[in-house]
């Protein structure tokens, strides 16, 4: 079986291609735009004015099975991605039980198996996400998991933070962290600053993360272990990346389309699919996210897709749940706010949902090249689209975007050659 | 001139106009609460629902007065404490309570942000009777609508508030709504009870009392929240009343006929000396006179919508 | 949508009018010593202070005049727009007073019902009387006026106004029809 991808502009930051041809994708891998087809079965999917490139990677997904089914599933999640252009989601483990163990992990992996795309998992840093007990790192790694994280549970104590980094670091896997002092965040709804003092919100400082990103960046120098910090939204905090990069400390890092596409001004009629943790910053935060993705010190851009129910977002501000969704306006906010502007090229905004993932979390795939799994995204650049949270495929319809209008559409999906999300 | 809005949310994004549209109401409307009868039809058949999350006998005790005065069915529902986690949602309640015909919410409720919610929610006026440590609307007006009465002017007023700025919704409204009447609003108050880049708003950022006060035309005393001391926002109530307490002394400070306002309940030997609060400066109890008089204009003027030209005589 | 004016009483007839409904009124009341004289906002008041003088001149005495804002007692509240309103400016008891009720124009009678209610809740007067300087008919209520300065013939889609020399610069009553 082939698929023939021809005449499009074949973007693959992993061999650093930005050019016109053809790709040919025979039995779920890719030959190269030379070969021919072989066998009577297959098509061919004209490209013209359209982007190939390879599967969109999100390491930074929460998938919320088991537990919160009502927000999201992992078949729903996986059907979002596909929408957006994913191929592979890392789902986190605050779900319900906590993925902590071996049993949990399988559960999630044999659920991602029928998915749309890829499904990993990351494993819990501590049991219960109850940042006082080390979780079985080993065990869970051995049953697939691919890094671990205390995302949405940052582990205070720092000196069971050097342990999880200490630990991992000898079964290879990197850890991702969620950086947050939460004494400086107790009951905070937004960043602390003139828009919080007018909307008489309890304040969230810049400080809250970066005081954390620093800590755990010195950890990581101390132990050795490649550490990688989640959704940077503060400006300091991507001072402190690139002074631990300068430095050569094996760490790395991601932002999420919201941090350089929205203030905190967004809040401003209290509307709480803007609520996000961390909260949206300022102007100068903005800038400085995209400075820090301009000069490579934020390696990789997730969507830190958090779907919640609408009786989560709709109540009080303060009571609201944090976040929003992300898998699919991701593209259209990168292509809209970093590549239009010329903040990235094309093929540079591409690298950090690619490649730079898939080298940060050990994986093979992030690439076109020959004998590679044919994980693809076809899109256009230039398609104007207006976003509708009610055509969502997740079941999480929290976004600040509603209805404002992108560039950049999703034109299919691929994985392992077979097209799983199409809008031809 | 009408009020061309469905919800009273805060006094921020209120025009001069409307701010005098509403005081000059209050005082055409205060004349009747000296009458023998206080009572005026123009309400009957209205529903007016107060909905309370927090406890405030003065604010609901306020609006349910000028609702009967001006003939309009009450009805109260207190929420006791926090219902996140238990009861009913704060949406299903509103939208239980408009299904029964409410035309009007008043809402106090502990969350910033409450009445935007509630009035994105359902069809009916909403009235925010302070949300969280947003906004307080009617305390803004009341107050300024004392200012007025005895000042006789708002342009221009030195107006001094004083206290735990970052938690007063009272302060917010009071400095939205006197700078947008060309007062001259400082803030005064211990560094770590001024909130983050305060002095973005139109006001004057002090942490020394004495400075503050000087030629001051008014000083609106905030209440202290003595569970404010757990969270270290200062050590002690000592040393709060020491820097920040208004005594009489201080008051020389001032212009000569200065007026000493706060919104009530009083600390009475910790914000407020209480030879001051019952001196001849106080306008304390006048403010809650004025409190019901701005509370009617509200309703009436927010109730009183529909077309014009209807020809009669 | 031009609308064409006629001017149906000039200053000197409204002056006489306004005479006649003095003496009128003294004349039914047996004197001036017990009458309070409260115009209906806006368009009432400056006929009710003239009345009052004129009466004041004829008897020797000063009349008691009040201004009633009757705002807060139409039943049309909901049809109309809140507007701003001055407030009401009775400076007098109208308890067992002999009370003259005093609008420009009487027509449906609403605004005269709404008046009596709001007096009504200021004390309890020994009488009511109205005195109007126009009636142009189409009442829809049981009210008749006690005083007429001219009764007017007119159509509903008629418009009736009367001017006074206190707020206007002339006084003069004029009716438009929309054309």
């Amino acid at each position: 079986m082939w698929l023939l991808l021809k005449g499009g502009r074949i973007v693959d930051p992993s061999r650093g291609i930005d050019e016109g041809g053809d790709l040919l994708i025979q039995d779920g891998r890719i030959v190269g735009g030379h070969n021919a087809p072989v066998g009577e079965d297959g098509r061919t999917i004209d490209c013209a004015g359209l982007v190939v490139a390879p599967g969109l990677i999100d390491m930074h997904v929460h998938l919320r099975e088991p537990g919160y089914e009502h927000k999201e599933t992992i078949a729903t999640g996986a059907r979002a991605a596909a929408a957006g252009g994913f191929t592979t989601i890392l789902g986190m483990p605050n779900t319900k039980p906590a993925i902590d163990n071996r049993a949990v992990v399988e559960y999630v992996l044999n659920e991602g198996a029928d998915a749309d795309v890829n499904v990993l998992t990351t494993g819990a840093a501590t049991k219960g996400n109850d940042g006082a007990e080390m979780a079985e790192i080993g065990d869970m790694v051995d049953a697939g998991a691919v890094a671990i994280s205390d995302d949405a549970f940052p582990v205070q104590n720092a000196d069971l933070m050097r342990r999880v980094m200490e630990y991992s670091r000898m079964f290879d896997v990197p850890v991702l962290t969620h950086c947050e002092d939460t004494s400086l965040t107790l009951d905070a709804v937004m960043n602390e600053g003139v828009n919080a003092t007018i909307l008489g919100l309890r304040p969230w400082p810049r400080q809250a993360e970066s005081i954390m990103v620093i800590r755990n960046i010195l950890l990581s120098e101390l132990t050795g272990c490649p550490v990688h910090i989640q959704h940077v939204s503060a400006l300091e905090s991507v001072g402190e990346v690139r002074w631990a990069k300068n430095r050569g400390i094996p760490v790395t890092c991601e932002t999420c389309p919201q941090y350089f596409s929205l203030t905190d001004a967004a809040l401003n009629t209290y509307n709480s699919n803007a609520k996000v943790n961390p909260p949206l910053r300022t102007d100068a935060d903005v800038e400085a996210i995209k400075a820090g993705l301009a000069d490579e010190t934020i390696d990789a851009i997730a969507t830190d897709h958090a779907p919640h129910s609408l009786e989560d977002k709709q109540v009080e501000l303060q009571y609201a749940a944090f976040g929003m969704v992300g898998l699919e306006t991701a593209l259209p906010l990168v292509l809209t706010n970093l590549v239009k502007p010329n903040v990235l090229s094309l093929c540079d905004a591409i690298a950090k949902m690619t490649i730079a993932p898939a080298r940060i979390l050990g994986l093979d795939s992030g690439t076109l090249a020959d004998g590679a799994v044919a994980d693809v995204t076809i899109f256009d650049p230039d398609a104007t689209v207006t976003v509708r949270a009610d055509e969502f495929k997740s079941m999480g319809r929290n976004t600040p975007f509603d209805g404002v209008e992108l560039t950049g559409k999703v034109i299919a999906t691929i994985v392992a050659g077979k097209v799983v999300s199409s809008d031809e | 001139m009408q009020l061309q809005r469905k919800d009273i949310l805060g006094l921020q994004d209120m025009t001069a106009d409307e701010i005098g549209l509403i005081l000059d109401t209050a005082i055409s409307h205060k004349e009747i609460l000296s009458r023998p009868v206080k009572k005026v039809p123009i309400l009957r058949g209205k529903s007016i629902c107060t909905l309370f999350y927090e406890n405030s006998t003065r604010t609901r005790t306020s609006f349910e007065l000028a609702a009967k005065i001006m003939s309009a069915d009450t009805t109260s529902i207190s929420v006791a404490g926090s219902a996140v986690n238990k009861g009913e949602s704060f949406k299903d309640t509103l939208l239980t309570l408009e299904a029964m015909g409410i035309d009007l919410f008043v809402i106090r409720h502990s969350a910033s942000g409450s009445s935007h919610f509630a009035s994105q929610t359902v069809k009916s006026c909403v009235v925010n009777a302070g949300d969280g440590t947003h906004e307080h609307p009617t305390q803004g007006l009341l107050d300024m609508l004392t200012m007025v009465e005895n000042k006789e002017r708002l342009d221009g007023l030195k107006v001094v508030i004083v206290g735990d700025i970052m938690h007063s919704r009272v302060a917010r409204s009071n400095i939205w709504g006197l700078s947008r009447m060309g007062a001259q609003v400082r803030v005064c108050g211990p560094s770590t009870l001024l909130p983050a880049e305060i002095d973005k708003l139109p006001v004057q950022k002090h942490t020394n009392l004495d400075e503050a006060l000087e030629g001051a035309d008014v000083v609106n005393i905030l209440r202290i929240q003595l569970e404010r001391m757990d969270r270290g926002f200062f050590p002690s109530v000592r040393e709060y009343c020491r820097l920040f307490g208004i005594n009489k002394q201080r008051l020389r400070k001032c212009a000569d006929d200065v007026l000493v306002m706060h919104p009530g309940p009083m600390n009475r030997g910790i914000e407020i000396a209480p030879d001051v609060a019952d001196g001849e400066f106080a306008v304390i109890t006048d403010q809650v006179t004025n409190g019901v008089a701005v509370r009617m204009a509200l309703l009436y003027l927010l109730l009183g919508g529909g077309s014009t030209n209807v020809a009669s005589a | 949508m031009a609308d064409s004016v006629k001017e149906v009483m000039n200053e000197s007839e409204i002056r006489r009018a306004l005479k006649r409904i003095a003496h009128e009124i003294v004349e039914r009341n047996k004197g001036a010593e017990n009458l309070v004289i409260i115009g209906i906002q806006s368009r009432g008041v400056p006929m009710a202070i003239r009345l009052a003088e004129l009466i004041g001149e004829m008897e020797g005495l000063s009349v008691p005049t009040g201004s009633l804002n009757v705002a807060l007692y139409r039943d049309d509240f909901a049809t109309r727009t809140a507007r701003t309103i001055s407030a009401s400016d009775i400076p007098f008891d109208v308890t067992d007073k002999s009370v003259i009720l005093v609008d420009e124009v009487l027509y449906t009678g609403r605004t005269t019902r709404a008046a009596l209610d709001a007096i009504m809740d200021l004390g309890r007067p020994a009488i009511i009387q109205l005195a109007v300087l126009i009636d142009r008919g189409h009442r829809e209520l049981p009210v008749r006026a006690d005083y007429v300065g001219k009764n007017l013939p007119t159509a509903r889609r008629e418009n009736v106004k009367v001017v006074w020399l206190e707020t206007n610069g002339r006084d003069a009553v004029t009716i438009s029809r929309q054309e």
